[in-house]
């Protein structure tokens, strides 16, 4: 079971607590009406599903309640950080920089890569 | 050689640790034994010279005790204590003997001397790896129906028991700022430095009482006592420390992410009496800021013919079993080993009296001088020579010795032979931990390389030899880990050891007289008789992953899961396929370490316990009248009311006609309740619902409906606004958590600019239905502060005020299509809201309907039920419910999806009622429809039956489907082919009752 760090909360808490809510940064484009027919889908279907670091959405539904950001590994499930829903998407390449750990410096060159650019992303 | 009778002829008096004086008795297959208390079964089985313990899997060879710890893949019994605490495939060698311990043996029939089932061993040639994959490959029907049964009854292990655990099992969560795992001299010793520290330490073994290897090795000292009583002064010293938790007969089973650690704590499984509120086991659940793994290493066995035969053990058991437990497991013993530690073996066994004849050594110049001592002993050690089979069938009866360079061989009688190939480094919990191992060609064995927790390995298990460096590795990294954890280093002082043997080196794969040119029987697994024979026939028939070869042959996939036996699998494909081994690969361990008790893993989650059950504030009223419920996700919701004599069709058709004639009570409580509060609710429901809600005047309901953003329908439900900044929003039952989520979702991450609050109130409101011509006569009485006339209360709308005396919200609305209306009260009076108006309205006819009724009468009218007749791919339009999405809204969740090509298109699936011709015929939910019955299979299905039941209100059954471009077929008959024949019906609207709908506004 993994410890997730609730940024409102401040504290790690245990993963019963904590539900995940698929990937992070997604733009529901404003008026949605006038999006296009592949944007639109874009934004509905197409996940990045990256082998590496995935920016993905968490809620804290048996605590407090919030929906936040995290930076998590998917192949060693290490959350690199997590941060309030709303703020900017945080540097990759510094916070691998700054928190080395073991999984990390074993980690392959292609599984470090940061996500692409999402077409929904405007 | 003298002997102490009373437990067991091969007990040497004054060997090993037990005392004489406290003996147990147990049967082993009717059989009365008598052992000392401390015993396990297998130590207690040989003292009564009993070697033969059970039959092998596949071949049903005899089978003896190979073991003295939990790597054991042989000795495998059942242990029974009664018919519903009875364990299959529990090894002899770890279970602890207790007066009146019964132990059957497993896999044989009808009993272990003479079984039927070894005439497999005669026809092993036609059985080889991979035998029954490709045999019983025709006809194919007959895998399933024949072949699989057959083998299954055929082969396997033990007996599950047939009657439920009634064991009680218990966990617990725990903090530590140091696991150490294993509590050999490694793990001692780096407890103890850390837990100088001040750390707060938790040290686990496997085994009865901690020391490892020590246990064993009688030529050790530490800081200038014996090895063990070192140990046991440790364990007390650890035991009186606060920061301490010792934990003995407690496997760590899991090694999860970010060091959490599962461990099984057996606590009851040794007694002959456990007390009643004793539990059998305790899961450990435990969270540490650092792992020390001081796991060992486990030895491994030689590879040659017949290396199975009971009798034959590994050479660290038999010294086990001599100096711990006082039994000798023969009285000549024979020696084959690949490396030194099996001598410290044969000198302990010749020293108590036992007859060593001879030690085989497949080095041809073994250096350490522990190779003289032996020799001085008088024990006859031949270098570079191997044994190329043993003889005996229940027992080892010799060993056929040749000189590796050719020449004679020769024949020397035994009643035992100790075996040791060398020792591998037990990784497997670094392996669970995601670190990956290194391959140490110099020593032939995987090491931890890359780690990917935080975490340590010490001792054997990190590959270290001499027991001073041992001790050495052991002390730095336990005060290492502590200071990791935020410990100023202490004073870890040092260890300082004598003696021991070295335990590196050796050899993997098959020995001599085994190898790629002879077809002998040389085990590799034990448990699910793979031979080296079956491992190069799987490289031959193309397997070339080690992955494959596994699967192939199913070496090292028993519950053993390979400790003894991996590596030298894995050395013969290796050599068959010419690569070098770690080209080959090493299979990922994986969690349990050893087998682990569903009891432990499921806990407390069983019965009750299993999943909450929902209960609504008016259950024991409904029960009280008898009533049958039906499950609603965790809800029990009353399904119909029998009285005496009715069967369900019966109580539901009285249930129907009741509603429709005078009026009907239905529990409602379990509808989802989010109150919606703030000054932009109601811009919040514009977003979140199709409807319009701006303008929806105070007093007043609405039906909405809520979509996904891909524009399908996700719930719906009726919503009341009480105040400009209060709505009281009802949901699906089964939809209430996953609407109050999606709801926060858009609220938080979408929509955060508007200042609104939500509640969930589903468990805080009672709702009581009343339904029918004279719902508003049977409840105006008891209505204080609202006026309830048709014109000041109209249908969909709400008043707050009170029923009974207590604060209501009293909706006006139906899904029953009649005159009704919704109670709210506070869920404490529900039941004697229910009560009053159950009494009030008995003389005028009201009867208490359920869940089934409810469904007819709402299908009656055409009302869907989300998820029922919708399914996820189902838009408003497609369930005719256009008039519910605002025409002018410029915004809301679905707006978008619902503009997609394929939800505008021709062609989608509509909802409409079905008529079928003979009204007798109630057709079956999601049965398929066609146009044309006579097309040919597979025919073209154009729709499906989402909701049918007989009506008795219209005499006749009705039924709602989706039905492609349905609302332009009305009045066209369709066919619904069925397994007894086609069914035609008629494709009509979806109202069957009171079309217009009057019966609302009476």
């Amino acid at each position: 079971m993994l410890l997730i760090k609730c940024p409102y909360c401040e504290e790690e808490r245990p993963e019963l607590e904590f539900r995940n809510a698929g990937e992070a940064h997604l733009v529901r484009a404003a008026p949605i009406v006038d999006q296009s027919d592949d944007d639109f889908a874009a934004f509905l279907y197409f996940r990045q599903n990256p082998k590496g670091l995935q920016f993905e959405r968490w809620r804290h539904i048996h605590g407090c309640g919030r929906f936040f950001n995290a930076v998590r590994d998917s192949v060693s499930d290490k959350f690199l950080t997590v941060y309030k829903a709303g703020e900017p998407k945080p540097n990759i390449e510094q916070l691998v920089a700054k928190a080395p750990t073991p999984a990390e410096t074993a980690a392959e060159p292609e599984q470090k890569r940061a996500p692409r650019a999402k077409k929904a992303e405007v | 050689m003298s002997t102490a009778n009373h437990s067991g002829s091969n007990r040497i008096a004054g060997a090993g640790r037990l005392t004489p004086a406290k003996t147990v008795r147990f049967t082993f297959d009717g059989q009365n034994l008598t052992g000392l208390e401390g015993d396990t079964l297998a130590s207690a089985l040989l003292a009564n010279g009993i070697h033969l313990v059970g039959r092998s899997f596949k071949y049903h060879r005899p089978r003896g005790i190979l073991s003295a710890g939990s790597e054991e893949p042989n000795a495998l019994v059942d242990v029974e204590r009664d018919k519903s605490r009875k364990q299959p495939n529990v090894r002899a060698t770890v279970q602890e003997i207790y007066d009146g311990l019964k132990v059957k043996s497993q896999n044989r029939w009808p009993s272990l001397t003479f079984d039927v089932g070894a005439i497999n061993d005669v026809f092993s040639p036609m059985l080889p790896a991979g035998f029954y994959y490709k045999t019983f490959m025709w006809p194919k029907f007959a895998w399933k129906t024949i072949y699989e049964p057959k083998i299954r009854a055929a082969a396997g292990l033990g007996v599950v028991p047939g009657e439920p655990d009634t064991d009680r099992y218990t966990n617990r969560f725990a903090h530590c700022d140091v696991l150490v795992v294993g509590a050999g001299a490694a793990g001692l010793a780096a407890a103890l430095s850390a837990a100088n520290c001040g750390a707060k330490v938790i040290l686990c073994d496997e085994q009865t009482e901690a020391g490892g290897a020590l246990r064993y090795e009688s030529d050790v000292t530490i800081d200038g006592v014996p090895g063990y009583e070192w140990a046991s002064a440790t364990v007390a010293r650890l035991r009186s420390m606060d920061n301490v938790t010792v934990l003995t007969r407690t496997t760590a089973f899991g090694y999860y992410a970010q060091n959490f650690v599962g461990l099984a704590e057996r606590i009851s499984d040794h007694l002959s009496t456990p007390g009643a509120d004793m539990p059998r086991e305790r899961l450990w659940q435990v969270r540490a800021r650092k792992v020390v793994l001081a796991t060992g290493a486990i030895e491994r066995h030689m590879v040659f013919a017949n290396n199975d035969r009971p009798g034959i053990m590994l050479a660290s058991a038999a010294r086990m079993f001599l100096n711990h437990y006082g039994v000798a497991i023969g009285r000549k013993v024979g020696v084959y080993t690949a490396n030194d530690s099996a001598y410290a073996a044969a000198i302990d066994l010749k020293r108590a009296g036992v007859d060593v004849p001879v030690i085989v050594d497949t080095r041809d110049n073994p250096t350490s001088p522990i190779v003289e001592e032996a020799r001085s002993l008088g024990i006859d050690v031949l270098t570079g020579h191997a044994v190329y089979s043993a003889g005996g069938k229940r027992r080892v009866s010799s060993m056929l010795i040749k000189p590796n360079r050719g020449g004679n061989e020769r024949k020397v009688s035994v009643d035992a032979l100790i075996v040791s190939a060398g020792w591998t480094p037990s990784v497997h919990l670094f392996s669970q931990s995601r670190g990956k191992v290194a391959w140490d060609a110099a020593n032939e064995r995987f090491l931890p390389g890359t780690y990917a927790q935080d975490c340590v390995s010490v001792g054997a298990c990190n590959g270290t030899d001499r027991l001073q460096d041992v001790l050495d590795e052991a002390v730095s990294s336990g005060s290492a880990s502590a200071g990791e954890a935020g410990f100023a280093k202490g004073n870890a002082g040092s260890l300082t050891a004598t003696g021991g043997t070295s335990w590196i080196a050796g050899m993997i794969g098959s020995a001599p007289g085994a190898g790629a040119d002879t077809t002998v029987k040389a085990f590799v697994d034990f448990q699910n008789d793979v031979t080296a024979k079956d491992v190069r026939l799987a490289v031959h028939e193309g397997m070339h992953s080690i992955e494959h070869v596994k699967r192939f042959t199913t070496t090292g996939m028993a519950t053993d899961q390979g400790k003894t036996s991996n590596l030298h699998g894995l050395a013969i494909a290796a050599e068959a396929l010419n690569r070098p081994i770690p080209a080959v690969g090493l299979t990922t361990f994986r969690a349990p370490f050893t087998p682990v008790t569903f009891g432990t893993i499921v806990n407390h989650a069983r019965h009750d316990l299993f999943d909450p059950t929902r209960r609504t504030p008016m259950h024991a009223w409904h029960a009280a009248q008898g009533a049958a419920f039906e499950d609603v996700g965790q809800w029990k919701r009353a399904w119909y009311y029998p009285q005496a004599g009715e069967d369900m069709h019966a109580a539901v058709n009285r249930e129907c006609v009741a509603v429709r004639n005078q009026a009907g009570i239905f529990d409602a409580s379990t509808l989802g309740k989010i109150e919606v509060v703030g000054p932009d609710a109601a811009r919040f429901l514009e977003l979140l619902y199709t409807n319009p809600w701006e303008k929806l005047g105070i007093g007043r309901l609405r039906y909405g409906i809520m979509l996904r953003e891909d524009g399908f329908i996700y719930d719906d439900g009726v919503v009341g606004r009480l105040a400009e900044d209060r709505f009281h929003v009802t949901t699906t039952t089964g939809g209430a958590p996953r609407v109050m989520n999606h709801m926060e979702d858009y609220l938080q991450t979408e929509f955060p600019h508007l200042n609104v609050w939500l509640t969930s109130t589903t468990e805080q409101w009672a709702v009581i239905a009343v339904q029918g011509p004279k719902a508003r006569e049977i409840i105006a009485p008891l209505v204080e502060g609202i006026d309830m006339s048709n014109e000041a209360m109209r249908h969909m709308s709400v008043r707050e005020g009170k029923i009974c005396g207590v604060p209501t919200r009293l909706f006006r609305m139906s899904f029953t299509g009649e005159t009704g209306y919704e109670i709210n009260v506070p869920a404490d009076y529900g039941q004697a809201v229910w009560e009053a108006i159950h009494e009030r309205g008995k003389p005028l006819g009201l009867t208490p309907y359920g869940t089934e009724a409810m469904h007819i009468l709402r299908a009656e009218k055409g009302y869907i039920i989300v998820g029922q007749d919708t399914d996820g791919t189902v838009t408003p339009q497609d369930a005719g419910l256009t008039w519910a999405i605002g025409k002018n809204k410029a915004d809301y969740v679905g707006i978008r999806g619902l503009l997609r090509r394929d939800l505008v298109a021709d062609g989608r699936k509509q909802l409409v009622g079905l008529k079928t011709v003979d009204p007798k015929v109630v057709l079956e939910e999601g049965a398929q429809i066609v146009a044309n019955p006579n097309q040919p299979v597979p025919m073209t299905m154009i729709g499906h039956v989402t909701s049918s039941y007989w009506s008795e209100n219209c005499g006749r059954s009705i039924a709602l489907a989706l039905v492609v471009d349905g609302t332009r077929r009305l009045g066209e008959t369709l066919h619904v082919p069925m397994p007894n024949g086609v069914i035609e019906v008629e494709v009509t609207g979806t109202v069957f009752f009171d079309e217009k709908g009057e019966r609302l506004n009476g």
